[in-house]
């Protein structure tokens, strides 16, 4: 039996209890003098089918992930467990072939051993099918009994339900923080064998990028492992060039958007502007690479550079500081909306125009939100990979020329992670630590426009 | 209906005048067919129930109506006899002689000195630093508020107390030296303290601007000004000296509201 199945089981037993215990509710109602229960049927009712669905849930997912063993254990029992290597992926192919034409995944097998093992597997799978679902069958009635029993004319089940509930929500919002954390521990503990083996110093402060996978991994050449191009390419390409392009544009078209469009206007180009925020950056990517790389390169020729690459930081550089624009814009259009209307009239009534209104007075005002949205705008851009595998080049180059090409942290990651090296080298585990790095990086950027942002909401309260 | 004009008026220059004004938001009239004369000799003051129209009417004495997408303004209103919604005067250069005051104290989030030191400085009025701190100076000084502030210019101006946050906003009007101050229920979010001193400063300013309040309460009404026009329903009921007003009103619906029945 799947676990879907069980799962369905889980549902149909909860909606049982559910009716039940609803009935037993309004039996209650009735017999009471008043009409009157502590809590209304519809919540006894959801007591008793929270206790019958939640622990049959936990059930299958401990179940789940424990019954894979327990058959593989009980299969090994077999007789001809003895004629099985002692180790490692043969034992393992054989086991798996074997699991494979028991669950009628697989026609036959390439190993003639494994065929000794399918009748096993197919009556410990079988065995413990039934195992499952008796236990499930047994929590969910236990459960539901201790749940229906307990309801009484003047139970407080409104008060469990939400407190069921709110334990509920809580789960929910651990496991974005828990996924964050695991994936903290599983850079950290990849970015210090990484350190192990090459020295932190070099590479945070080498200026020479140039892993070789095919080297020797036990004794790797820490000097082509300085990261500093790399950071520099990352910044010279996310936080100057796009920046360049999107902050003045961001600021420009928020502040028009606010102050002088019309509201039909608004209305049609705010969401357009939106809409940009959620084409997918692989597009942007071709057009990078396919459009805007040439023509830089041929506009650059055409000046009489010598140099001009077709991989330009210039480039990628210019379609992320496009794609830059809308987080801009609209942090600073909600920024200076918020300004409150009185600072707006207080300087018109001065006597100040429009444009004098929105330098001297509006965009001061705003500007802690405003920081907070370039620097948001900041690590989302140090953080994207697509514009720049794309459009980038894989050469670490230290060069304030935005004509050169020039690698980022991301692209480096990518090339490592996709290389041919073992898990084992260096060179792939630089990508953790480049990984680290920005990880880092961004959470340090973001956590400061969330303090700017903070002052920012107490100075009009 | 007409509005009732007081007949023992002496005859004054008027720095404003409004003759058949109507203001409309959208399709609504909000103010119909008033006609007034604003003195720089007195305080006149605006009363009347919420959403009488006397806000509506005192911004539309220095253009601030214009902000409003929807609003648009019928009649014609003169300072020292000129148009001031014709196409061809400055509504900067309008609201630099008529200034404005608001019900909410709303200091810039700039220092003191910067939030007195705007105006002079978008109209270019002075030369050079010391000049400029010369108006800020005077500035204060007429504000009531130097001597609280001299030694903080540079701490932020929304540190300040609310009735000193007040009293900056009028000390920031009348850095551009204004000819008119309007002051929409500039006590309004103040305590009795505060309010006292906006008072006892109104009075100061008497004679030097042509100043109009608009205010809730008759007794500040009775207290700072020395004519009253009552409004009503987007009218202007009554118009004359304030102690007459107060005392021996013509119309019924104005003694009803001073005696407190409505409003």
């Amino acid at each position: 039996m799947s676990l879907t199945l069980l799962l369905l089981l889980a549902l149909g037993l909860g909606l049982a209890g559910w009716l039940a215990a609803r009935a037993r509710a309004w039996s209650f109602r009735r017999a009471s003098p008043n009409g009157r229960l502590a809590s209304l049927p519809t919540y006894h009712a959801w007591y008793v089918a929270l206790w019958i669905i939640l622990p049959v849930l936990i059930f299958v997912g401990i179940w789940s992930a424990i019954a894979p063993g327990l058959i593989t254990q009980a299969v090994l029992t077999a007789p001809a467990a003895d004629q099985l290597p002692a180790f490692g992926f043969q034992r393992q192919t054989i086991l798996n072939e074997a699991r494979a034409v028991a669950t009628g995944a697989a026609q036959g097998v390439f190993n003639p051993l494994a065929r000794e093992f399918v009748e096993p597997y197919r009556e410990a799978i079988g065995r413990y099918n039934w195992i499952g679902v008796i236990v499930t069958l047994a929590i969910a009635f236990l459960g539901g009994v201790y749940a229906f029993l307990r309801l009484k004319p003047d139970f407080a089940a409104r008060n469990r339900v939400e407190k069921i509930v709110m334990a509920i929500l809580l789960g929910a919002s651990l496991v974005a923080i828990l996924t964050t954390l695991g994936i903290f521990v599983s850079l950290v503990f990849e970015t210090i064998r990484f350190f192990g083996m090459v020295n932190p110093i070099d590479f945070l402060f080498g200026l020479h990028w140039g892993p070789d996978p095919m080297s020797n991994a036990e004794n790797p050449d820490s000097s082509r492992y300085g990261a500093i191009p790399l950071f520099w390419g990352t910044l010279f390409i996310g936080a100057i060039i796009a920046m360049i392009v999107a902050i003045p544009l961001g600021l420009m078209s928020a502040i028009y958007l606010t102050q002088y469009a019309n509201p039909k206007f608004r209305a049609w180009v705010k969401p357009a502007l939106e809409i940009l925020a959620g084409v997918p950056t692989v597009v942007y990517g071709y057009f990078a690479a396919l459009t805007i790389a040439p023509a830089i390169r041929d506009f650059a020729i055409s000046l009489g550079a010598s140099s001009a690459s077709s991989e330009s930081a210039l480039a990628a550089g210019l379609v992320m500081g496009v794609m830059i624009i809308p987080f801009v814009s609209s942090m600073a259009d909600d920024s200076i909306a918020a300004v409150p209307q009185a600072m707006r009239d207080g300087s018109l009534a001065m006597g100040a125009t429009t444009n004098e209104t929105i330098r001297r007075v509006l965009v001061p005002a705003a500007l802690p939100g405003i920081v907070a949205g370039v620097m948001l705008a900041i690590s989302r851009a140090i953080g994207e990979t697509m514009i720049v595998v794309m459009a980038a080049s894989t050469a670490a180059n230290l060069s304030a020329n935005p004509l050169d090409s020039m690698t980022t942290v991301t692209v480096q990651i990518v090339a490592m992670l996709t290389g041919e090296g073992s898990f084992d080298h260096p060179a792939t585990l630089s990508a953790f630590a480049l990984g680290f790095v920005l990880f880092l990086v961004t959470l340090g950027l973001n956590f400061i426009a969330l303090r700017v942002v903070k002052r920012f909401r107490e100075a009009y309260e | 209906m007409v509005t009732v004009v007081h007949e023992n008026l002496e005859s004054t220059e008027a720095k404003m005048s409004a003759r058949d004004v109507s203001v409309f938001y959208g399709d609504k009239k909000a103010i119909d067919n008033v006609s007034i004369d604003i003195p720089t000799e007195y305080v006149t003051a605006f009363i009347g129930p919420s959403g009488c129209g006397k806000s509506t009417f005192l911004r539309s004495l220095n253009r601030m109506n214009d902000t409003i997408p929807s609003a648009r303004v019928e009649g014609e209103i003169t300072l020292d006899g000129e148009d001031i919604y014709s196409p061809k005067l400055d509504v900067v250069q309008l609201r630099a002689r008529v200034g404005m005051v608001f019900q909410k104290p709303n200091p810039f989030p700039k220092s003191i000195y910067e939030n007195v030191a705007y105006g002079p400085k978008i109209h270019g009025f002075a030369e050079g630093k010391d000049e400029l701190d010369a108006i800020v100076e005077k500035s204060l000084r007429r504000a009531g508020l130097w001597e609280e502030v001299k030694e903080r210019l540079q701490d932020s101006g929304t540190a300040l107390s609310g009735g000193q946050q007040q009293r900056l906003c009028i000390a920031r009007a009348i850095a551009v030296d204004p000819e008119v101050i309007l002051m929409d229920e500039p006590c309004s979010a103040l305590d009795p303290i505060a309010t006292a001193k906006i008072e006892e400063l109104i009075d100061e300013l008497n004679g030097r601007y042509a100043i109009v309040i608009v205010t809730h309460s008759m007794q500040q009404a009775a207290r700072v000004s020395q004519r009253t026009a009552f409004f009503h329903l987007g009218k202007m009921v009554e118009y004359g000296r304030t102690s007459d007003i107060f005392t021996n009103p013509i119309e019924q619906r104005t003694q009803d509201y001073i005696t407190g029945r409505y409003g």
